[in-house]
């Protein structure tokens, strides 16, 4: 290597470094100042310490207290569970027979449930609200799900789709040659396959009904139904008439944290999902 | 050999019940009643509720009244609301959109280097995008805020103008802390879009233009940008249709105030906050009409590739 190629390297390197040390302050620096927010207690949240000066648990103590809270923890995990379980059977029928069968329109209904992934919430909120209202589900849990499901099945199925495609179809033939139907090749041969592809729709539908913000708030009124970001939204804390700055910061780190280690577990695998057919047009 | 296996293949499949076409809409059906009755249905309803005028003091009551709801929401006394409603929108989606394509390449290309600690900046850009975006809104309001807030104190340190303001509560300024939140939230998943663009560009143009004496720059405007136009498209109408439903972000941070209300949120402080059913669901509307509008014009005139993208399945 000549001295100027060297020199090059070295330039190139150090630019790299300076690059990702940047985008790493840029996409965690937030997060900290929240952490250092929640640790805060007192006359200590009116000032810019970079760290807590007398750090200290409270906040987390008092949301954990905040029945409100940890109801609508419990109401956000169901929620998001459910909704995902059963996205992914229906969704997994869907992939298949979009990967695998052959039957008629089936451009004509990918446009369409593709389609739905540009409604806006908004749009089927207030006729929501009214179903739901007359069929006394309004406020109820199980009113979330179906909602929620509309919206994340466009995603798990393309998701599920590109993953069944991947699967080789000798296998299928080769199941149906032993007499297989194709629903037992589909069950029986190509799912137990395609779990990495489960694993990824079900993160992103789950993060998807975890976050869902528009008809949570619409379709809900009371602690018993609410999840955690309307929640967030009415959260008043212990002091009244003082917006409680220390106790959200609290309740969005426990929000968050668990979110950001299922992220970094199966990192891998929500990037396969996220950029699933992105690249190949 | 060939003949037989597939005259047994055809006679088990006769037996086997379901032919492959009813298979395939029995299995597609779950999924497109669910989207139907609770998607579509629905917006349909939407527009039915958007041509009818509703009682305030008698619950429901109404009358149809046609299109009035949308000739006032477009150019009746209250008409400006919806306008600026507009322009926040696209201001929001155009600038945030924009800044979010920059810091995406520039993030992909860092990350597609090959070097120690590759797997942990990875793994890093993807903590935004796993934050509530509601919460995002209530983080950034934190590093806003005034006194308690990281921002405004950086800016007094650095003698920057601005370190005075209410950041989320100040006109102008309240739309920059929507476009930063947006922005920090979003640009990791638009970077991880691109280096999958990337990773499909063969190494050996790169050798090739490396031979031919191209400099760093012509290789990344000559080989890099153009080749990941594909990549780019597709991340940029996700982003486009995304923030044109902007809805959290202005909850969370501005309540809509000093030029921050977008289109979803004018139409849900309409229905909510106003009880206006026909006038809040007209506009509702309108902001579908906008997003689908948007789209089929990017599809249609920008990215002749995404059509193929969905062709090919």
């Amino acid at each position: 290597m000549s001295p100027s190629k060297r020199a090059q390297e070295r330039r190139r390197q150090i630019l790299l470094w300076v690059a990702v040390v940047l985008i790493m302050l840029f996409c965690l620096f937030p997060f900290y100042w929240l952490i250092n927010i929640s640790l805060k207690t007192g006359p200590d949240l009116s000032s810019a310490d970079f760290f807590p000066p007398n750090p200290s648990l409270d906040n987390y103590d008092s949301i954990f207290e905040d029945s409100n809270f940890t109801k609508a923890l419990r109401n956000s995990v169901i929620v998001a569970g459910v909704t995902t379980i059963i996205a992914l059977v229906i969704g997994s029928f869907a992939g298949y027979a979009l990967a695998r069968l052959r039957f008629r329109f089936k451009f004509i209904l990918l446009a369409i449930i593709l389609s739905v992934t540009t409604f806006p919430p908004i749009a089927i909120a207030a006729p929501l609200y009214k179903f739901w209202t007359d069929l006394d589900i309004y406020d109820t849990l199980y009113g979330l799900i179906p909602p929620f499901l509309a919206f994340t099945l466009p995603l798990t199925i393309y998701v599920l789709a590109s993953f069944f495609k991947e699967i080789p179809r000798d296998l299928s033939e080769a199941a149906l040659v032993d007499g297989a139907t194709h629903f037992q090749a589909f069950r029986k041969v190509v799912m137990p396959l395609a779990a990495p592809g489960l694993v990824t729709a079900g993160l992103l539908t789950f993060i998807w009904a975890w976050n869902e913000f528009l008809l949570a708030i619409t379709l809900t009124s009371s602690p018993d139904a609410r999840p955690v970001p309307p929640a967030l939204a009415f959260f008043t804390g212990s002091q009244q008439f003082e917006v409680p700055l220390g106790t959200i910061a609290a309740a969005l780190v426990v929000v968050t944290v668990p979110l950001v280690v299922l992220v970094l577990i199966f990192q891998k695998r929500i990037v396969a999902g996220l950029t699933a057919g992105a690249v190949k047009g | 050999m060939e003949a037989a296996s597939v005259a047994v293949r055809r006679k088990q499949r006769r037996a086997s019940g379901l032919s492959e076409s009813r298979l395939g809409a029995a299995m597609m059906a779950p999924s497109l009643i669910v989207m139907g009755l609770v998607a579509a249905f629905p917006i349909g309803y939407a527009v039915w509720l958007s041509l009818n005028e509703y009682s305030v003091r008698v619950e429901g009551l109404s009358r149809f009244v046609g299109f009035d709801n949308y000739s006032e929401a477009l150019w009746g006394d209250t008409s400006s609301e919806f306008w600026d409603a507009f322009k926040n929108t696209f201001i929001f989606t155009g600038i945030s959109v924009s800044i979010e394509l920059v810091l995406g390449i520039a993030f992909a290309l860092a990350m597609h280097q090959a070097f120690r600690g590759r797997a942990l900046l990875r793994a890093t850009v993807l903590v935004p995008w796993a934050v509530l975006t509601f919460g995002t809104g209530l983080l950034w309001r934190s590093i806003f805020e005034p006194n308690l807030g990281f921002w405004p104190s950086f800016l007094e340190t650095l003698g920057l103008p601005g370190a005075d303001a209410l950041w989320y509560g100040e006109d102008g300024y309240a739309m920059a802390t929507i476009i930063f939140a947006d922005v920090w939230k979003t640009a990791p998943f638009m970077a991880l879009l691109i280096l999958a663009g990337l990773q499909v560009i063969p190494e050996d143009v790169y050798d090739a233009a490396k031979v031919d004496g191209a400099s760093v720059w012509q290789r990344f405007t000559r080989i890099t940008l153009p080749l990941l136009r594909p990549a780019i498209l597709v991340a940029l109408l996700f982003r486009t249709l995304d923030a044109l439903r902007v809805f959290d972000l202005p909850f969370a941070l501005t309540q809509g105030s000093n030029g921050t209300t977008t289109l979803s949120l004018h139409a849900y402080n309409e229905l909510t906050r106003n009880r206006l059913i026909g006038e809040g669901s007209a506009l509702a509307v309108l902001t579908f009409v906008v997003v689908m509008v948007v789209s089929f014009l990017y599809i249609r005139f920008v990215g002749g590739n995404i059509r193929a993208m969905a062709g090919d399945e």
